[in-house]
């Protein structure tokens, strides 16, 4: 990882590559055919849980369901002391501060939802009065969503000036720019919003806001992993992947870590540079850790849901 | 403040991929194969045996019956008897349900074939349980609906069997090029006689077991084994009507020169040296997953796989770095093993013949570039190679390896390309790879090749025609276009 | 005094020109009489890779005309030859043909023209198909022609045979090379100026005279030749061809068995005979499962 060189030329961006859905699925449905070693999946359901985003996005948010979240992110399961945390806690604006005082100094990550998260249909000051706020409550990380109506109307440097925009107002925070892809629809969209939020400064690029069906999916992720690739080749930096929503099994995240190692390679695998935006994940890889441990098949009323 | 401490885990992970072999358990093979002549397993009159190897291993499989002119000469006089008594009286309903249980036992039976198929042959499990079985079962159903229909197939044309087909398959595709050849002689009436490849005898020597389980009348189809001099024995036979054979370019030729002054019919699938052509406003990470699977599918044991790459020069670099990217992930080794990429070279000799191309390239001044990944120190095994700083006449460019080597070529314009990409003996296939509409229309038309792929490749369907221009022979394999072959 | 009768010197038709044999060798057919018919240009091998040359460089714009401009083409052979009838049946008389018999052969002749002229833009509609492969993909295959074709013409026919196997094989896009009957050759090169009036491109009907004896083996080994068709049921000859033939893998047309005289003659096989099918695949996109309109 290393930022080597930050000078490049802003790409037409009505020309980025195209995909073949076809050729992208079938690529995608090869990374499940892998068989992983026992070890390494064992170590690779610790890596899952360590880059797990674990979310809270509803209007009946409070601070009580927040910080039980949070003691959960921190404290996954009790048989397992020396287990990674999560990466960090994906809430609202409102409870950046409730979840930033529960995590102390833990290194779990709290992550705002900003930009009139979901549907981010509001004007351009109050994106930036809501990425502000998050950033002064203390939020290391900003989850901003694109203005899909302006993207799919044409309107590329729109969307590229108001990710720029909050990039800005995020400071120090990273900044994740979801393109909610359930609703750019094709491949080729899902593309050329990458690059343009790569371009325009994004840290990460994420799929989905989890409040869109279809949410993440391998292809989809396939497609934006490419797109980093690409991005890295042309400019040394490398950009983080967030796939969220729709990820809740042990299996289908080791899928994704065999698509990161065998798009990207390891340099990307660590929670820096790759997110699983999910909340049931954490148990199900729970279950499979204790089912590992004492061989038998585990229920879920032995994990605690939060 | 406190200061944060990091929950990046440090986490000793490296993603391994563990073995994952099938069974050989669920295969049963023999240890010794007899020739399937009218219905049952018979001792050559040679005498002669030979050894079946798993080129991954080394390792001895099972010995098999070498079949010399006397044994021909009884395949054939079986094959001629269930003709003229059984099979072309036989109302044709009823044949097509023959051929529907063939295709139904193939189905029940698919895993085991599946493994018996990659211990013989050496390619990866993955694609003989994803793809050589399934499509071989599958020829056979889509072919055993056709046998009643015919007429519908060939308006106002007096159609009849041919009568005995000799059919000779090569090693690539053992059991898929034997449904690929029976299913349409059967559907149409003819009685068989078929040599498997004889470093990959066993998948027709189990089709054979299951044939006479499906208790087809003794003699419609024999299965027979050997070398070269027994596919000679077959193609020289005076009492059979029609040759059927998938190789090389050269026997090809010694075929038809063979069978020259006779009335009997041919149909050869031969060599290739397809062009994959990628424009610039390709789908390029698809374009290159085409092109990995263009080449080293099979390990490149395909006559029409895509082995001269052209990419368009405003693109060269990105494609190339994209593909030397892409072969450092291919998993070459075991083929066995679920996770395999790329399976064992066939034989010795297909071996030998490939790494005398790499010779021929590099002192031809090209650069050859191979995957770092490790390979099995026993058994026969080939990195994925790419070849660049190649040229029109190369030989490595003009001539057919056979094997997981690619050369990469530019071009500027369509039209240079276009000659590039037809300046060749062969004509088998052909891939495009470019968002444009029109633009795959101009290319695909003007290919002069049997089976254009635009923006996929190496994909194979019963009921799409296959089959060659110029030297890669003539006659269709596949679809309405291959009931053609079989009949008057 | 009988005005004296000019006479006509026949010479062979190679990449729309009418030129003498290079060799410089001419034989003298005889009638049924005993009477010399005309001196015949004997071509020679150079003669014929001239005319494969010819041919293949009116292969790519012939294949790639719009097959319904190749049906015009072939019928407007049908007109010329109908405006040119009288002569035919002379020169079918000189080469021993009644008058009934030459008429109804030239009229035979006319009408096959037409009726492959009709098959240029529908043969292909007749043998292609859309396949129904089971994968996300769309796959059709069609007819394309396969090359360069060299042809000897029937024997027993002046005119009939060689139009009835000229016209299958350009209907379908291919060019040829057509060595007309050794003993019957008059109709060959007059038909030969019929074509070159005919809006039919330089080179893509090349008609040469001569001894098949000599030029069959040329007519079957040479490399760029695509095809060859013969038409008469001599078994050591058809040897000779398929055996010459195996050099490139040309596709070797055996028609010893068609009576040229009548409908057996004409079906659109015989076009497909010299095509080659193709088989195009494409991906098709299925995003969203959107809904059929309906």
């Amino acid at each position: 990882m290393a930022v080597t060189q930050t000078n490049f030329t802003i790409p037409d961006f009505s020309i980025s590559p195209k995909i073949d859905q076809i050729g992208v699925e079938e690529r995608a449905k090869r990374f499940t055919a892998r068989s992983i070693k026992t070890t390494s999946k064992l170590s690779g359901l610790k890596l899952v849980l360590n880059m797990i985003d674990l979310t809270t996005l509803e209007g009946k948010d409070t601070n009580g369901k927040v910080k039980q979240l949070c003691y959960k992110a921190q404290h996954l399961h009790n048989n397992y002391p020396d287990l990674p945390t999560v990466a960090a806690v994906c809430v609202y604006p409102s409870m950046v501060k409730v979840a930033k005082n529960a995590l102390g100094n833990s290194g779990v990550k709290v992550a705002a939802v900003a930009t009139a998260f979901p549907s981010g249909q509001a004007p351009k000051e109050v994106k930036i009065t809501d990425t502000k706020f998050a950033v002064d409550n203390g939020a290391d990380e900003i989850d901003m969503v694109i203005s899909r109506g302006k993207f799919l109307q044409g309107e590329y440097n729109f969307v590229f000036d108001e990710i720029a925009t909050i990039k800005e107002a995020c400071g120090n925070a990273r900044l994740k720019v979801i393109l909610e892809t359930g609703e750019l629809v094709t491949y080729d969209n899902v593309r050329k919003a990458s690059d343009i939020a790569m371009y325009a400064g994004a840290d990460f690029i994420k799929t989905s806001t989890g409040k869109i069906q279809p949410a993440a999916t391998m292809p989809v992720t396939l497609v934006m992993l490419e797109a980093i690739r690409d991005f890295y080749y042309k400019t040394g930096k490398m950009i983080a992947m967030k796939p969220a929503g729709g990820i809740s099994k042990s299996k289908a995240a080791l899928h994704y870590l065999v698509m990161l190692q065998e798009t990207l390679g390891s340099a990307w695998m660590s929670n820096h540079w790759f997110r699983f935006g999910a909340s049931s994940l954490a148990n199900d890889v729970l279950m499979q850790l204790e089912k590992e441990r004492t061989g038998v098949y585990q229920s879920a009323n032995y994990f605690s849901i939060d | 403040m406190a200061k944060e401490k990091s929950n990046t885990a440090k986490l000793d992970f490296k993603l391994e991929y563990a073995a994952a072999p099938e069974s050989k358990s669920s295969a049963k093979i023999n240890s010794k194969y007899g020739l399937f002549i009218n219905g049952k397993f018979e001792k050559p009159e040679s005498k002669k045996y030979f050894d079946t190897i798993n080129p991954a291993t080394e390792e001895k499989i099972a010995t098999i019956a070498e079949a010399n002119q006397t044994d021909v000469n009884k395949a054939v006089k079986a094959a001629r008897t269930a003709y003229n008594n059984v099979w072309s009286k036989m109302p044709a309903k009823e044949r097509a349900k023959y051929i529907y249980r063939i295709a139904r036992m193939i189905q029940e039976r698919a895993r085991e074939l599946a493994i018996i198929e990659t211990m013989d042959g050496g390619k990866p499990i993955r694609e003989s349980r994803d793809i050589d079985i399934p499509l071989a079962a599958n020829h056979f159903f889509y072919y055993a609906g056709w046998a009643d229909k015919l007429q519908y197939a060939f308006p106002n044309k007096k159609i009849a069997p041919l009568g005995v087909a000799g059919q000779i398959i090569p090693w690539n595709f053992p059991l898929l090029m034997a449904a690929w050849k029976i299913a349409p002689a059967l559907a149409t009436g003819n009685t068989v006689v078929l040599k498997p490849a004889e470093t990959t005898p066993l998948t027709a020597l189990k089709l054979a077991e299951i044939i006479q389980e499906s208790d087809l009348p003794p003699g419609v189809v024999n299965i027979i084994t050997g070398a070269g001099a027994t596919g000679a024995a077959i193609v020289n036979h005076p009492d059979i009507n029609k040759i059927a054979f998938t190789g090389s370019t050269d026997v090809g030729k010694i075929i038809q020169r063979a069978i020259a002054g006779t009335n009997k019919k041919a149909t050869l699938e031969l060599g290739g040296k397809a062009a994959n052509i990628i424009f610039d406003d390709a789908p390029l990470d698809q374009a290159v997953e085409g092109v990995i699977n263009g080449i080293f599918f099979n390990q490149g044991h395909v006559c029409c796989a895509g082995s001269r790459l052209f990419v368009q020069e405003s693109v060269y670099n990105k494609v190339l770095q994209k593909l030397r990217d892409r072969i450092e992930t291919l998993i070459v080794g075991d083929p066995l093993d679920k996770n395999t990429d790329i399976g064992a070279i066939n034989s010795k000799q297909q071996m030998d013949t490939i790494l005398k191309y790499l010779k021929i390239g590099e002192k031809e001044g090209a650069v050859m570039h191979q995957s770092q990944c490790s390979i099995p120190k026993k058994g026969y095994f080939i990195r994925p190679t790419l070849f660049t700083n190649v040229a029109q006449s190369s030989r490595i460019v003009q001539e057919e390896i056979f094997g997981p080597v690619l050369t990469i070529q530019t071009f500027r314009t369509d039209d240079e390309v276009i000659e590039k990409a037809n300046n060749t003996p062969y004509g088998l296939s052909a891939g495009v790879w470019t968002d444009k509409g029109s633009k795959i229309f101009n290319l695909t038309t003007k290919m002069r090749a049997g089976v254009v792929w635009a923006n996929t490749f190496n994909k194979f369907d019963p009921t799409s025609p296959f089959g060659g221009y110029k030297e890669s022979g003539f006659g269709r394999e596949g679809g309405l276009h291959g009931l053609g072959a079989y009949l008057k | 005094m009988n005005r004296l009768q000019v006479l006509k010197t026949y010479k062979i038709y190679i990449g729309g020109q009418f030129p003498r044999t290079e060799s410089g060798r001419y034989y003298t057919p005889l009638n049924k009489t005993g009477k010399p018919l005309a001196n015949i240009c004997l071509s020679s091998r150079k003669d014929f890779r001239e005319a494969v040359i010819a041919a293949r460089n009116a292969f790519g714009g012939w294949s790639s005309r719009a097959a319904f401009n190749r049906g015009q083409i072939l019928y407007r052979i049908a007109e010329m030859l109908e405006g040119r009838k009288e002569q035919f049946i002379n020169e079918l008389k000189q080469q021993g043909s009644s008058h009934n018999q030459a008429e109804s052969e030239v009229n035979t002749a006319i009408d096959r023209l037409i009726y492959f002229a009709g098959w240029c833009d529908k043969f292909q509609q007749f043998s292609s198909s859309v396949n129904p492969v089971a994968s996300s993909h769309f796959n059709f295959s069609t007819p394309e022609p396969t090359g360069v074709v060299s042809i000897i013409a029937p024997q027993s026919s002046s005119l009939l045979g060689l139009v009835s196997v000229i016209a299958p094989i350009i209907a379908g896009g291919n060019t040829c090379i057509v060595l007309a009957s050794e003993q019957k050759p008059l109709c060959g090169i007059t038909f030969a100026e019929v074509i070159n009036s005919s809006d039919v491109p330089s080179g893509v009907v090349n008609i040469l005279t001569g001894k098949p004896s000599e030029l069959v083996k040329y007519f079957a080994d040479h490399m760029d030749v695509n095809a060859m068709v013969y038409c008469e049921n001599d078994k050591d000859t058809q040897k000779l061809i398929q055996d010459k033939a195996a050099l490139n893998l040309k596709r070797v047309l055996l028609y010893n068995d068609i009576n040229w005289n009548n409908s057996e003659a004409e079906n659109p096989y015989l076009i497909l005979d010299a095509q080659e099918i193709k088989t195009t695949w494409h991906p098709i996109e299925n995003i969203g499962g959107a809904k059929a309109g309906y």
